[in-house]
């Protein structure tokens, strides 16, 4: 799959999201500071350069030091969170949409019923009733509530890919059941799926900020969301201690915006025909499928400007 | 009987993204009142490409390099940068494209179709007079009237066919490009779009076609003459009888023995395909009956 | 010669009450042991439906599919798997049944499992020389392949569990007329020098003069005539098939055209 004459679009999120990773993943190298130690006072205000870049929050700690750690758990639990979702979600949809019958009722029914109950509610709910609150255990809560919504648009896509012919001629090979899911079914879904798994991850970033922000987050760790719940009992936002707040507000605005805009530019990845850029021109020979496919691709010239207009064709008539 | 339509020297090549593909290559062609040419070839032939050029609707990847379209008397300059009068789409040169009639959107009944057509070319036009033209149209051309209240789905293929056709003719265009109008259609719709063709050149609906296809047992019933394209250029053309019975050149020798019928011939003996013609032979010059 | 498959019956709905559509109604016919049999119709005659049913992917709605003496009609599991063995296919559109992830290697491997390493290994070879392919085309993919070449594979495909019958389903249909002799003769190549039955299904009455031994009609659901090539093509009996005949286009005559307005109307 080359990259080449890929959007604006692409290459602005991706640049984003290899820097907040790097942050996440270096920033506790370089910062160096334990951000639970005590450096200063109340809201000190924030002072070039180190670890007073911010300032720091109410207990005196640096509110740098407490960015770069809670974005790294921030982004951990998000990550986690998105791939149970998403792997949970890809094989109840796969067996659903394409077993069908019975097991499909049983898994839509379950589907529909997750998917009526606001995910917020019961994640409220299973916390609080948590005995240990952690990121893991959060990220296990967040990914079991989110599923559903991947688990129907999987089922869609898989129940419309099994009326396909080489389903039919996997079958006739003596394919089993499992292998078709995995090598006829599933790629086919794939580009689907990352981009599902994305807005996965930036959806369960956001859960978490929220479960912090309403004092459930992880009792062992800083993340975003811990940040802005005392940010906001402390009053920083009443004094004007905007250190506390601000940081922490944008970087997971950043967080959540560079991985919406990565979603909406992953169609042209998977998608070649979508790009523009400048051709080259290059005269080569083609293959007997190159020039059977340019007939098949015709539906670009044809249109008869406000007369008729074809649809892609399929293949069926092209010659 | 004079020349209808006379194109020249046309050269078509899709531009993508890092290889050519030149799909006519330098090819003249003449239709001549009241003819229908039919234009055969296989898959990558250029023979839609063609098509799509005389009938003014190329559009990106496919430039049209060079060439010149001249109809009544007026040369329309076709290369390049040239700019086509609008007029000229669905009322000088109109296209029937392949799959057409599955394009039909399937929410709206027929009528909507003629309407946009007719209006894409007088917005005067009243959807009274709209409907009132084409029914008269439709009623001459054999098929119920009520065809215009109908949804696609309620039409079966052969006359959703004759429907878009006639459509495509509304604007009393000179010559009508038909690329493969047969090809979807079972053997008695076939037929019967046929007679439907003939009898509008008869009635000067318009005055020449071009029937693209790869089906030859079809051209032989419908095409007057008769240009076999291979590989963006024709190499031979002439009349109907003399192109199928003493075809010259190898590749229109080839093509023509690989056809089938039900006829006693073909029940016993072993036909052998294309692959043991020499290829090679394929680009000889072309050959041309007068 | 025995018939190897008998069909008893036949018949498909599709929905229920008003809305029922009979795509197949009452369809009986044998199948000669080594002898290539072809069902003609048009679209809409049920004939693809058929097929269908007689592979096993499509429930029968009622009557009986025998082949070798053995009752077939409802196979499920492991029974259906071992009948694939005998009864294999290749389809109509040679873009998608190809997975197009896979190379044409993959594509047989799964077949070269199925019977057996070595075995299999030994098939590769000699199922892809029927069909005049040799082992380099294994590490294609399909997009690289035109049209006759796929369509070849899937025969070799098929041959790789040495069948008793092939059915192919419009198999030629999307190639070009070229194209379609060769796979034509491909098909009389495998009845002639491996004794194979084969079931041939097709809109066009030309390919069944070519191939057939035995011509079945199909029209609207029903078998209409049925019988030896040269009795069904030159001495028809039913309206259907005379009036087929008559209207098909011919390359070195031409069909009478009628005038536009007293030709019949299809509904």
């Amino acid at each position: 799959m080359s990259l080449r004459g890929l959007s604006p679009r692409f290459w602005i999120s991706a640049t984003l999201i290899i820097v907040i990773v790097l942050i996440a993943l270096l920033g506790p190298l370089l910062v160096s500071i334990d951000p639970n130690a005590t450096i200063g006072g109340l809201y000190d205000r924030p002072r070039c350069c180190g670890t007073m870049l911010l300032g720091t929050d109410n207990e005196g700690q640096s509110v740098l030091a407490n960015l770069v750690y809670g974005t790294r758990t921030s982004l951990i639990v998000g990550l986690l969170a998105g791939v149970i979702a998403t792997v949970i979600g890809l094989l109840i949809g796969l067996v659903s949409g394409y077993r069908g019958g019975w097991i499909d009722d049983l898994l839509t029914a379950v589907t529909n019923v997750g998917l009526a109950i606001p995910a917020i509610v019961v994640i409220i709910l299973v916390s609080v009733s948590l005995p240990k609150r952690n990121i893991y255990t959060l990220a296990l809560v967040i990914g079991l509530t989110a599923w559903f919504w991947v688990a129907r648009a999987v089922r869609a896509q898989a129940s419309s890919v099994r009326t396909r012919e080489h389903i039919d001629v996997a079958r006739l090979s003596g394919a089993g059941f499992w292998s078709i899911l995995a090598r006829d079914i599933l790629p086919y879904l794939l580009s689907y799926v990352v981009m599902a798994a994305v807005l996965q991850v930036s959806g369960a970033i956001l859960f978490e900020s929220t479960l912090s922000l309403l004092g459930l987050g992880p009792g062992d760790a800083t993340s975003l969301g811990t940040m802005l719940y005392w940010a906001i009992a402390w009053g920083s936002v009443r004094t004007g201690a905007w250190w506390a707040f601000v940081p922490p507000t944008l970087m997971l605005t950043l967080i959540v915006f560079s991985l919406l805009l990565l979603q909406s530019s992953l169609n042209e990845v998977f998608n070649p025909r979508l790009r523009r850029g400048r051709a080259a021109r290059k005269k080569t020979k083609l293959s007997a499928a190159d020039e059977e496919a340019i007939e098949r691709s015709r539906p670009e010239v044809v249109g008869a400007a406000g007369l008729l207009e074809t649809p892609a064709s399929s293949g069926t008539e092209a010659r | 009987m004079g020349t209808l339509v006379d194109a020249r020297n046309i050269r078509g090549v899709y531009y993508l993204g890092g290889k050519d593909l030149v799909a006519v290559d330098d090819v003249s062609v003449r239709i001549e009142e009241g003819e229908v040419l039919g234009l055969a070839g296989e898959s990558g032939s250029g023979k839609t490409t063609l098509g799509s050029i005389i009938s003014l609707i190329a559009r990106p990847p496919l430039h049209v390099e060079q060439g010149t379209l001249e109809i009544d008397g007026k040369v329309q300059e076709l290369g390049g940068d040239a700019k086509i009068p609008r007029t000229w789409r669905g009322a000088v040169v109109s296209m029937l494209p392949q799959g057409a009639m599955n394009s039909l959107s399937p929410t709206k009944r027929v009528r909507h179709l003629v309407y946009d057509v007719l209006r894409s070319h007088d917005r005067k036009i009243t959807k009274d007079e709209a409907l009132d033209r084409a029914r008269e149209r439709i009623t001459t051309l054999g098929l119920p009237a009520r065809v215009l209240d109908a949804y696609p789905h309620q039409l079966s293929g052969g006359m959703k066919q004759r429907t878009v056709t006639i459509i495509s003719t509304l604007l009393n265009p000179r010559l009508l490009v038909a690329d493969e109008p047969t090809s979807a259609l079972d053997v008695t719709s076939q037929k019967i779009l046929i007679e439907m063709l003939l009898e509008m050149l008869d009635k000067k609906i318009m005055s020449g076609v071009i029937f693209v296809t790869h089906d030859l047992p079809v051209l032989r019933t419908v095409a007057s003459k008769i240009a076999v394209m291979y590989e963006g250029r024709i190499v031979e053309r002439g009349p109907t009888e003399v192109m199928v019975d003493h075809p010259q050149h190898p590749y229109t020798q080839a093509l023509m023995s690989s056809v089938l019928a039900p006829e006693p011939k073909y029940t016993r003996t072993r036909i052998e395909g294309m692959s043991s013609f020499d290829r090679k032979l394929f680009n000889a010059p072309e050959v041309i009956h007068r | 010669m025995s018939a190897i498959y008998t069909v008893e019956h036949l018949t498909k709905t599709f929905g229920h009450g008003k809305a029922a559509v009979h795509a197949v109604e009452d369809v009986s016919f044998d199948l000669a042991a080594g002898g290539i049999t072809v069902i003609v119709g048009e679209s809409g005659s049920g004939k693809s439906t058929v097929a269908r049913m007689l592979l096993g992917l499509l429930p029968v709605t009622s009557g009986r599919l025998v082949f070798q003496d053995k009752d077939v009609t409802h196979l499920k599991g492991h029974a259906r798997t071992a009948y694939w063995r005998d009864v294999q296919a290749v389809f109509q559109d040679p873009f998608s049944s190809f997975n197009q992830f896979f190379t044409v290697g993959t594509l047989l491997s799964r077949s070269v499992r199925l019977v057996g390493r070595d075995v299999g290994k030994q098939r590769l070879e000699e199922s892809l020389g029927h069909v005049g392919m040799d082992l380099s085309v294994l590490d294609r993919y399909p997009h690289q392949l035109s049209g006759g070449q796929r369509q070849r594979v899937m025969i070799a495909r098929a041959l790789m569990m040495r069948p008793k019958l092939l059915i192919a389903d419009e198999a030629t249909s999307m190639l070009d007329a070229s194209l379609r002799v060769n796979i034509l003769n491909v098909l009389k190549d495998l009845r002639d020098e491996l004794g194979m039955t084969i079931l041939f299904i097709t809109h066009d009455i030309g390919q069944a003069c070519y191939l057939a031994d035995r011509i079945l009609v199909m029209e609207n659901g029903a078998m209409i005539e049925q019988g030896p090539t040269d009795e069904v093509i030159f001495n028809p009996q039913h309206e259907y098939t005379k009036r087929l005949l008559a209207d098909v286009p011919k390359l070195h005559t031409a069909i009478e055209l009628g005038d536009l307005h007293e030709s019949v109307e299809t509904p």
